[in-house]
């Protein structure tokens, strides 16, 4: 019975998708994870009932700021005194760290990313989410609805938090002339060799593919999430060729900037939310996003198959994504927020312009974290495609 | 009353008692610990949703033999572990001679107290003042400015440096009660009989403290094959033998690796310890 229900709530949703024309397939982020597998049996919530009184939240740095970091930047104690649900947050610094701790159990939401999402679906670890139980989902932008790296089959599995893309940082002072593209990071012997920096996990063997696909048209790489062992091979060189010049890898955001404030790092790949601490710190930096495009994210708000607190994290959900928090920590984190009502309300009145919160021809120029998988996620059907195994083993042997 | 009457009227029964809940512990959660990593490095793993696959498999240690990179960062650990070793072995040495040879009983309790004292502190704050120090800039560059030098930067060098500061009380202390037991008698006969200093250090202190520098030496070579926090703190872009362990399992969840990978420390330090056996230093300590 239970089954037949999720079913047909998934059909209806699926209908309802179809009908507002917000079926994935952009340039930059499709995705074919979605009707590649089946996911596990897991029951969807039927009806809130009373809070629990807590909510474990497991979220990317900035998500879920309480006033401790920044007496002015806090949403979560509001939510407190509305829900009564006391929230207890642990931030991670990579998807992979995300999905170790999720397995635990101990987590009731996790901000997750298209590379984190697919691979919580699939394992079970996240249950289906009743978007008529969020009074926010009605608000989100319509082009975040139903995407290959949040819904199976039409059934959302959580509400959108916001996106973004992963920006080339530099100094100012010391990096002169200004960069103009990721070939500054990927060029053979730069002039800032050892004061490089790189994101340390292997999504980031994505970036090397992105730029291959931009320069090396005959690799004809159509998706950085989909290479086959060739195209693979070639992004791992192009990886290896960079490692000698990189000064360090970070996952930890502070360690990066860090390394930014005292100039052991020049140059790398960063997010808006780094460049704005390092800013704030009068740290002479500044970002860009290259013309040929960038890898990003875009995060969703998914819900613990073995949460103990559901209606916390439901009432998390709907808050986070709600007008008020989501233009909070969108702004703060530095991401277009994925509620549509939160760019009146963000401090600064331009910030949805600047991120094109509503611009779903530039969303879709980004190419968003998506777990790589087998099944070639470019359509290909005449190849197989290298796995996030085979990339984890490669980034081991990429660094060496 | 009768049951210490029991205990007492039977003694294996009392040591059976008392050594039960030790054993226990050994048994159960230290051995059953191990056991349960060896088991589970036969194991396989589901790429895509990191789930664990119970079916027996040899693949991990097939990987981890033909796949050159970890051989690579194994011989990078091995040949960090022993640079610590060294580099602590030599600045002990003299540091434990003055405290247990030349300094007066009231120095001696102080300089004790003051080479315990680190151990108080937080290994993550020693490791991220280190991070500090050597940084563009920092303490290092600026005292080594002077002598047309600069700071060795994040590195191998870094990770050195960083730990061989962190597990130096790990070798002072050993060799310190080493030459404690060194009775001052032996030195002045040593000096009687017509040795120059050099002469005694090398044929009467060093080898009979030498059970104690590798009593010591176990300790910083162990702590060094397992540490992967500094080298991330300190290391630049090098991984060690437990950031490809702490990578498996928290990045690709690959728990079954990892334990494969655990492995490898465990078995370079039996056969340390079995060299170590062979040269009869453990039948001193």
């Amino acid at each position: 019975m239970k089954k037949s229900l999720t079913t047909a709530a998934a059909l209806v949703l699926a209908f309802g998708a179809a009908a507002c024309g917000t079926a994935s397939g952009g340039s930059g982020s499709s995705g074919g994870g979605a009707g590649s597998f089946q996911p596990p049996d897991v029951p969807m919530k039927k009806s809130l009932g009373t809070m629990e009184g807590q909510v474990n939240i497991l979220a990317w740095p900035g998500y879920a700021e309480d006033g401790s970091n920044d007496k002015s930047v806090d949403w979560v104690t509001p939510f407190e005194k509305k829900t009564g649900c006391q929230a207890n947050v642990k931030y991670f610094g990579t998807s992979d760290e995300a999905l170790t701790l999720m397995k635990t159990g101990e987590y009731d939401v996790v901000s997750a990313s298209g590379d984190a999402s697919l691979r919580l679906i699939a394992s079970g670890d996240v249950a289906p989410v009743n978007t008529k139980l969020l009074k926010s989902y009605a608000d989100i932008q319509p082009f975040l609805k139903n995407r290959a790296w949040n819904s199976v089959g039409g059934q959302m599995y959580g509400i959108p938090q916001g996106w973004g893309a992963n920006l080339l940082m530099w100094r100012t002072d010391k990096v002169r002339p200004a960069p103009t593209g990721w070939g500054a990071v990927f060029q053979k012997s730069s002039p800032y060799a050892g004061k490089i920096t790189a994101y340390d996990s292997p999504i980031y063997i994505a970036d090397a593919a992105l730029y291959l696909m931009n320069t090396q048209p005959k690799l004809g790489i159509k998706n950085p999430y989909a290479l086959d062992q060739k195209q693979l091979d070639a992004a791992v060189a192009l990886l290896k060729q960079q490692r000698p010049q990189v000064s360090e890898y970070w996952s930890d955001y502070l360690k990066e900037q860090q390394a930014f404030t005292s100039g052991d790092t020049l140059l790398g790949t960063t997010w808006q939310f780094i460049a704005n601490l390092a800013e704030a710190d009068k740290v002479p930096v500044k970002t860009m996003f290259p013309n040929s495009g960038s890898t990003g994210w875009s995060d969703t708000w998914m819900v613990s198959s073995k949460s103990k607190n559901s209606n916390c994290a439901y009432a998390w959900m709907d808050w986070i994504a709600g007008p008020s928090a989501n233009a909070q920590s969108a702004e703060y984190f530095g991401e277009a927020p994925a509620n549509a009502k939160a760019c009146d309300l963000t401090s600064d009145k331009s910030f949805c312009t600047t991120y094109h919160a509503a611009d779903k021809a530039y969303s879709d120029k980004i190419w968003y974290w998506t777990t790589p998988i087998k099944q070639c996620l470019d359509g290909r059907k005449d190849a197989t495609c290298t796995d996030y195994g085979q990339w984890t083993q490669a980034w081991t042997e990429i660094k060496g | 009353m009768a049951s210490t009457g029991v205990l007492h009227r039977r003694p294996g029964l009392r040591a059976g008692l008392l050594l039960a809940p030790p054993m226990l512990w050994l048994g159960v959660a230290y051995l059953g610990a191990l056991a349960a990593l060896f088991v589970t490095a036969f194991w396989g793993q589901n790429s895509f949703t990191g789930e664990v696959q119970r079916t027996w498999t040899l693949r991990n240690f097939h990987d981890l033999l033909t796949i050159g990179v970890y051989r690579t960062v194994t011989l990078r650990t091995i040949g960090i572990a022993a640079l610590v070793t060294v580099v602590d072995a030599v600045i002990a040495f003299p540091v434990a001679f003055f405290m247990a040879k030349v300094a007066s009983r009231r120095t001696q309790g102080i300089l004790v107290v003051a080479v315990l004292m680190p151990l108080w502190a937080s290994y993550l704050v020693k490791a991220y003042a280190w991070r500090g120090m050597l940084g563009t800039g920092g303490l290092v560059s600026w005292v080594a400015r002077p002598f047309g030098l600069d700071t060795p930067g994040y590195g191998l060098t870094a990770v050195i440096l960083t730990l061989a500061y962190l597990w130096l009380p790990f070798m002072i202390l050993p060799i310190y009660a080493g030459l404690e037991r060194l009775p001052g008698s032996l030195l002045e006969a040593s000096a009687d009989l017509g040795a120059r200093n050099g002469t005694t250090l090398r044929r009467v202190v060093l080898p009979t403290v030498f059970p104690a520098i590798v009593a010591g030496s176990i300790f910083t070579f162990s702590l060094t094959l397992g540490d992967y926090i500094a080298v991330r703190i300190v290391g630049g872009a090098n991984q060690m033998l437990g950031n490809v362990v702490y990578d498996n399992v928290g990045a690709a969840n690959n728990l079954p690796f990892a334990a494969a990978m655990a492995t490898v420390p465990v078995v370079v330090m039996l056969a340390y310890l079995a060299a170590v056996r062979r040269t009869g230093a453990l039948d001193n300590l």
